[in-house]
């Protein structure tokens, strides 16, 4: 079986999120970059069913020219080959040309002969968190989608779905072919090895420019949250600080 | 778009009632709920919502609706929409607020705003909307009518506005068997329920990397029984391989509300706050001083959580002994 998993190409914040001086985007000129996180467990069971399976893995990306980096991640890991749709640097795309940009990849594939049985999106992005993008997708091809899913079992033509809810898992069913989104949790990505980084190199990247529409969704400006800074009273140092712990414990009550 | 729960409305759905609220000025809100016609929507569903400021409450019945069947539910309130054409589509930002509002908006071809605090009508409507799991607030215009979006939890408060109990009115939704196609058909329940869970405990206590190893949690678990909490750690730690996913607390792992967070050697990265800003108090056990953390925390004890945990566990026997 074919399947397609979309990633994103998202900056490691580490500890404090600091805006560019026009309030567009993060200042990222010292952060390194990564898949989204619930993307990353997607690339790990996408590697997994087509081991288990057969048919070809592909990886798509809709970034800059450097998210190329994160493709060769994914195909280190064993994706097979990847889908580059290339915007500019400073381009923040919405979620509805996003989600028309990999349909019109999807159905380029379509044309080329190939048919995705299965189609992978992270549940929502760490950046824009939209959740929203695998669901336009999955509505225009007409197929069905389970969402934010930490369990993901193929077997004669359908797919068994958990969703993680209070006290236990929700199942849902899908015939294939269909749409899944999924969450950080739903396996333990591998880490790839020298020789898998090698044969990423060698891996076929095809590359297209789509052009945007207007977004809908039109970012204006970001902001830091307000009360975000604190001065914390330091109850002590070292173990000495213990009773003035308790203390506090007993003041709200859980001690 | 209202959720219930057993004995009433989800209190995130009163939250996005408050800000629907704003949105609409003065205008009618119109509630819609779902379920199968065995069941019957409870009269204090309505006086609740009647009391948050609802007009009317549509509920829509349908056999599908007797397990969670998210296209179904969205076709429902399209369905609506065309009777009502209201100026906005809101909804809880919660899993399943969020999912059905993006199916709403693939049907009627529409931006969806996600997780909102703030919202004004206007053509565009502005929003204000969480980006990064709260870490930072995106400002964005909202292009098309109905204006559609769903509230982030906890962020706005629920506040009465007493408009009477809401009336009720019935229909039968027309659904296409695509549109049922995808339905919760099976409950698997937690095997590894018993202890506390991490998402409703009143006292969690956590460790990242600074814990050394996975036995480096003997002294977190030690002192979250004594509190009768659940332990819980950073994404290094999962990555590590160190504790499962569940006991993660962050923007992608379990977002928790305890009264008391106690966060021991954790630098305090945004992927990790995000998970623990609805802790009433959060108490940081760092040996760096100038560590992220600190810049959230309510309380700090500076030191090594080799030694400053084991500390606060003697010195809770110890006072509960005397």
């Amino acid at each position: 079986m074919n399947v397609l998993v979309c990633v994103k190409r998202v900056p490691m914040t580490g500890g404090k999120i600091v805006l560019t001086a026009d309030e567009q985007a993060i200042a990222t000129q010292h952060l390194g970059f990564t898949i989204s996180p619930h993307e990353e467990c997607g690339v790990e069971e996408v590697v997994r069913i087509v081991e288990q399976h057969g048919g070809e893995s592909v990886v798509l990306t809709l970034g800059p020219p450097e998210a190329e980096e994160q493709l060769r991640d994914a195909m280190a890991l064993g994706m097979d080959r990847a889908i580059h749709l290339v915007i500019g640097d400073d381009e923040d795309w919405d979620a509805q040309a996003t989600a028309t940009a990999i349909l019109d990849a999807i159905e380029a594939e379509h044309a080329a002969g190939v048919d995705f049985d299965l189609i992978f999106f992270g549940n929502e992005s760490a950046d824009s968190g939209g959740y929203q993008v695998g669901i336009r997708v999955a509505h225009a091809l007409e197929r069905p989608i389970a969402t934010g899913l930490k369990g993901v079992a193929v077997e004669a033509g359908r797919v068994r779905c958990e969703q993680e809810v209070p006290g236990g898992r929700d199942v849902f069913d899908l015939p294939l072919p269909a749409v899944v989104t999924v969450k950080e949790g739903l396996n333990f990505p591998r880490y790839p090895s020298v020789p898998g980084r090698m044969r990423a190199q060698k891996k076929p990247v095809t590359s297209s420019s789509p052009t945007a529409a207007p977004a809908r969704l039109e970012k204006v400006r970001l902001v830091s949250p307000p009360g975000d800074r604190k001065e914390a009273e330091i109850l002590g140092h070292g173990p000495d600080a213990a009773p003035k712990v308790v203390e506090l414990l007993q003041r709200i009550g859980v001690a | 778009m209202v959720e219930r729960e057993p004995g009433g409305v989800d209190e995130l759905s009163l939250q996005a009632l408050a800000l629907a609220r704003t949105l609409a000025q003065g205008a009618s809100i119109e509630a819609l709920a779902v379920t199968p016609p065995s069941d019957t929507v409870s009269q204090g569903v309505a006086a609740t919502l009647g009391e948050h400021g609802v007009s009317t409450l549509h509920v829509a019945e349908h056999a599908v609706f007797g397990s969670y069947a998210p296209t179904a539910v969205a076709q429902a309130a399209v369905e609506l929409a065309e009777r009502l054409q209201p100026a906005a589509i809101v909804g809880a930002g919660t899993e399943r607020g969020n999912e059905v509002l993006a199916h709403i908006a693939a049907r009627l071809d529409l931006p969806l705003a996600a997780n909102c605090i703030a919202a004004a009508s206007g053509d565009p409507a502005r929003v204000t909307r969480l980006r990064w799991g709260g870490s930072l607030l995106e400002e964005a215009d909202v292009h098309g009518a109905p204006t559609l979006l769903t509230v982030a939890p906890h962020l706005v408060t629920a506040e009465r506005a007493p408009a009477g109990e809401a009336a009720v009115e019935h229909f039968a939704p027309t659904l296409s068997e695509a549109d049922q196609l995808v339905r919760v058909t099976d409950r698997a329940e937690d095997d590894t329920a018993g202890g506390v869970s991490l998402a409703d405990a009143k006292v969690v206590v956590s460790s990242g990397r600074g814990a050394g190893s996975p036995e480096g949690f003997g002294i977190i678990e030690e002192l979250a029984d004594l509190l009768g909490g659940a332990v819980g750690c950073s994404r290094a730690v999962t990555m590590a391989g160190w504790r499962p996913h569940t006991d993660q607390v962050g923007q992608t792992g379990t977002k928790i509300a305890p009264d008391i967070y106690i966060a021991c050697g954790i630098s305090g990265a945004t992927q990790h706050m995000a998970g623990c800003k609805g802790a009433k108090t959060i108490l940081a056990v760092n040996t760096d001083p100038q560590a992220p953390i600190l810049a959230s925390a309510d309380y700090a004890v500076i030191g090594d959580l080799h030694e400053v945990v084991p500390a606060i566990s003697a010195e809770l026997r110890k006072a509960r002994q005397t």
